[in-house]
């Protein structure tokens, strides 16, 4: 889950990073409130969207008094940008920056270990700098047992090339973001720009935090940082029912066990679906090794609702589950969604008891069902009755 | 021969008396590996009751630690199915015994958890082999099975097949039965994971009984382009690969945790690019990809 900057800020502060003041308004009217609750002087108007480079998209502007950050609020809240709606926008203190730096910790997949990341040129896209200078852009490995204690922070300040006295400031702000990272289970800590300001003082100025949905259960506190009105209400339900789903823009429903094989059928049917008019798969939905009668109907319940689907593709194999048991799934959640059942259904079953399975299909002869004998074969089928 | 799991692979079972313990332990006997205990701290000192391959009863002792079951049973591997606030305790617990492999069955367990598990067996002395977390297992087919492969759907023979995804494994063992495989490993989808592609691969070409590859990969990471890398450079024996996600969007989970397109980076198209450039055959359907190889080995 990627926070807004402002959830960033907030956990900042929690764990003790140097940050400054900021509200979150979602009105204009409330942008000047929070300015007049800042002092009333200079303010930094900042939209809250989850992408980079809003800064250039005019996102963030300045305003030097509370009727002034209304009017920016104003501008700014509604704005697209990069296709992401602004519906809040951040009041925070202006600043007096003196130099612009970066940091970032991160998960590097490659090395399993943690990349802190380091730079005394913060400010512009890091992507950007990592190509054109990367001399200039410092990564030193953290290991995830020992983090980032001070002779670590010591080690990534110096090799970033600061000066002694820029290094022993940002020796405890980097320990404080190990923190944040370590302590609310993120996969990425991103500050940009990390600023020394005119007073000499150390300050994150911006926040991109990613937390690791797998330790949600160690994070209760975190569900209140999802941006429900953003999620697709598919996705909502399909999650309050326990299911692996992931809406997309198609025709072709698709229900698999394992997340390969869904992936593997998404491509197999986006691939059958232009000799068919260009049809698209409509979903990844992987219903896992068990595939009984509630988890299928379930399934193809949150299916159903994608108003675009004009046809399903189920794609399973019995490895650990029997084809019968899985047949007798797919009879039975036809059976309880009884008439809300209306699209045609493609099924491909293979391995294990794959004949008894077959059988049972074949004979509850349900007509919205079509049996079929390959996963290439199903695909094709399925992407032909959508294309209808 | 095999890799990493043979006949005589003495196995226990880290959460034995929990329901997919249990579940899994009678599938492992019944495949017949040689499970001969399990952990379990809080039931210590009992015994769970199973059948061997022969359909005979058996009494299999659950211990308090790993350390005590490897001492009383000479087990040399261990199959983990404990829940994910656990997994991190139970996986130290075993490189702490120096089980030489370790396989973490488990879905969800957090990636920081899972990150410090891969470090603290390098300070161990990188003496435990770590299969996992989020993956299906490893069987060497008619020998052993460490984890939740099915076991009657292939059969012994001289492929050797490493993949990130469980189901795509089956699919490949089935689809390619009558080759057969020497040994299947399913290493799992999490962002870290213990053994890796690369890992599999070198154990393959080492092997003098495995005589070609089967590589599945998936989005998100580029442990596929690295595998490529070394293919190049070291294997000699046929390959044949296959990659799913290419329509996957950009920035979305895909069921396992690591499967995920980041930017432009860990998409299924420069994975295939880079696997077909090191004269790997990639199929663009799990059936193709199996007919590649038939083809290959046939000719």
């Amino acid at each position: 889950m990627d926070l807004f900057e402002y959830q960033a800020r907030d956990l900042f502060e929690k764990h003790g990073v140097p940050v400054l003041r900021g509200k979150v308004a979602t009105t204009p009217a409330e942008a000047k409130s929070a300015a007049e609750e800042l002092g009333g002087g200079v303010v930094v108007v900042k939209a809250q969207v989850k992408i980079g480079g809003r800064g250039k998209a005019g996102g963030v502007k300045v305003a030097k008094s509370p009727e002034e950050a209304e009017a920016r609020a104003t501008d700014i809240l509604g704005m697209d940008i990069k296709g992401h709606t602004t519906h809040k926008v951040m009041i925070a203190e202006g600043a007096d920056i003196a130099e612009e730096y970066y940091f970032s910790v991160l998960l590097d997949r490659a090395n399993r270990t943690y990349l802190a990341m380091c730079s005394k040129e913060g400010g512009m896209e890091i992507e950007q700098l990592a190509v054109e200078r990367p001399e200039a852009l410092a990564r030193v490995a953290v290991d995830p047992i020992d983090g980032i204690d001070e002779a670590k922070a010591r080690e990534i300040a110096e090799t970033a090339g600061f000066d002694a006295d820029t290094v022993a400031k940002l020796i405890p702000v980097l320990q404080s973001l190990w923190i944040v990272f370590v302590g609310e289970d993120a996969t990425l800590v991103e500050v940009n720009p990390l600023v020394k300001t005119g007073a000499g003082d150390i300050v994150a100025l911006d926040g991109k935090v990613s937390l690791d949905d797998n330790a949600a259960f160690r994070h209760p506190d975190h569900e209140e940082l999802r941006d429900i009105s953003a999620e697709n209400p598919l996705e909502l339900k399909a999650k309050k029912l326990d299911l692996n789903y992931v809406k997309l823009d198609g025709q072709v429903g698709i229900i698999g066990n394992g997340a390969g094989l869904v992936m593997s059928t998404l491509d197999v049917v986006a691939s059958a679906g232009e000799k068919h008019g260009g049809v698209k798969p409509a979903n990844f939905l992987d219903i896992g090794g068990g595939a009984n009668a509630e988890v299928m109907a379930n399934g193809l319940d949150v299916i159903l609702g994608d108003e675009q689907v004009r046809s399903v593709f189920v794609n399973v194999f019995g490895g650990i589950t029997a084809c019968d048991e899985v047949a007798k799934g797919i009879v039975k959640a036809l059976e309880i969604l009884g008439d809300a059942a209306t699209k045609p259904l493609v099924v491909r079953l293979d391995g294990n008891a794959v004949d008894e399975g077959r059988k049972i299909l074949a004979d509850a002869n349900n007509p919205l069902v079509t049996l079929v004998d390959t996963m290439d074969g199903g695909a094709d089928k399925a992407a032909e009755l959508a294309a209808k | 021969m095999s890799i990493f799991l043979n006949e005589d692979s003495t196995i226990i079972v880290q959460g034995i008396t929990g329901g997919e313990g249990s579940k899994h332990t009678a599938r492992m006997l019944a495949a017949g590996a040689k499970v001969v205990g399990g952990v379990n701290a809080r039931k210590a000192g009992t015994t769970v009751s199973h059948k061997d391959a022969t359909g005979a009863d058996v009494e299999l002792p659950v211990f308090a630690s790993v350390a005590e079951a490897m001492a009383a049973t000479g087990a040399d591997v261990s199959v983990a199915f404990v829940p994910p606030a656990f997994s991190k305790d139970a996986a130290f617990e075993a490189i702490d015994a120096g089980i030489g492999l370790l396989v973490i069955i488990t879905e969800g367990i957090p990636v920081q958890d899972s990150a410090q598990i891969w470090s603290y067996a390098q300070k161990a002395g990188n003496k435990t082999r770590i299969i996992g977390p989020n993956c299906p297992g490893i069987i060497s087919p008619e020998a052993s099975l460490a984890g939740i492969i099915p076991a009657t759907i292939t059969k012994k023979g001289k492929l050797g097949l490493v993949s990130k995804s469980g189901t795509l494994t089956y699919q490949m063992m089935y689809e390619l039965k009558d080759l057969g495989f020497t040994t299947a490993i399913g290493i799992g989808g999490d962002p870290v994971i213990g053994t890796t592609h690369i890992d599999a691969l070198q154990a393959f070409q080492d092997d003098p009984e495995t005589e070609a590859i089967v590589m599945i990969g998936e989005i998100g990471g580029d442990a596929e382009e690295r595998a490529a890398a070394y293919i190049k450079e070291n294997v000699t024996k046929p390959v044949v690969g296959y990659v799913a996600g290419f329509t996957a969007p950009e920035g979305k989970t895909m069921g396992h945790a690591g499967a995920i397109v980041s930017g432009s980076s860990g998409t299924a198209a420069a994975k295939k690019e880079a696997l077909e450039a090191a004269g790997v055959k990639v199929g663009k359907t799990p059936s193709e990809t199996a007919q590649l190889m038939l083809q290959l080995l046939d000719a």
